[in-house]
């Protein structure tokens, strides 16, 4: 059986969600299949009118103007790119987390197709459950 | 010299940031046939270690990482 990966996305911050999308990548490199759950803030990004995600962690302070000038010059791809590449090459499914979907009104609909489905916190503990690795971000 | 193998696919990567290049890399893999020899150009220093490490552990063939002044050239060929 293949190896699993799951993937918790919980912060909405840029630094957290790219160090994430890249994680998943890795995992996919290494022919793990990755289940990833998107709840709170990570959530409330991938609503499709979310705008321009300019939102860093409170390490960042200062740094922020710097930080994405240089991520625009090294034209770094956006955490979202690198989610969607490593979808196109690997076996990835990305999930919305219905609690926090039904606390902020939004819908499978509101979301980047990216997400697969809404489920329940159970089913994807129960997919998580035999995973070699876990994470929460 | 000995390292110019002719490659059946060159991705070109340079500029592009980890983990863009091993995924690309991937993705031309994926897509070759068994025997094909793929050539990954890349400017990320990481990719010249994950690059090589993805292919031993895949079970392919490593045929070099070369530096090419400015940038790396990862070769490998499709075995499995």
């Amino acid at each position: 059986m293949v190896d699993k990966a799951s993937i918790v996305l919980e912060s909405g911050t840029v630094d957290k969600l790219m160090a994430g999308s890249i994680i998943v990548s890795g995992a996919v490199a290494n022919g793990m299949e990755v289940n990833v759950f998107v709840t709170f803030w990570a959530l409330m990004e991938m609503r499709k009118n979310a705008g321009e995600n300019t939102k860093l962690g409170v390490e960042a302070k200062g740094m922020e103007k710097q930080l994405f000038s240089i991520m625009k010059e090294k034209k770094v791809p956006s955490w979202k790119d690198t989610l969607k590449q490593a979808m196109e090459v690997g076996d990835v499914h990305v999930y919305g987390c219905a609690m926090f979907a039904d606390l902020m009104g939004i819908g499978k609909e509101d979301l980047d197709p990216m997400i697969e489905e809404v489920i329940g916190v159970s089913q994807f503990v129960d997919m998580a459950k035999d995973s070699k690795m876990t994470l929460f971000i | 010299m000995a390292d110019e193998i002719k490659p059946d696919k060159v991705v070109d990567a340079r500029g592009s940031f980890c983990p863009g290049p091993l995924m690309e890399m991937i993705k031309a893999y994926k897509q070759a046939k068994i025997g094909d020899v793929i050539s990954v150009y890349s400017t990320d220093s990481g990719t010249k270690k994950d690059a090589a490490a993805w292919i031993s552990k895949s079970g392919n063939q490593l045929i070099g990482v070369f530096d090419r002044n400015g940038y790396y050239e990862i070769t490998m060929k499709k075995v499995k």
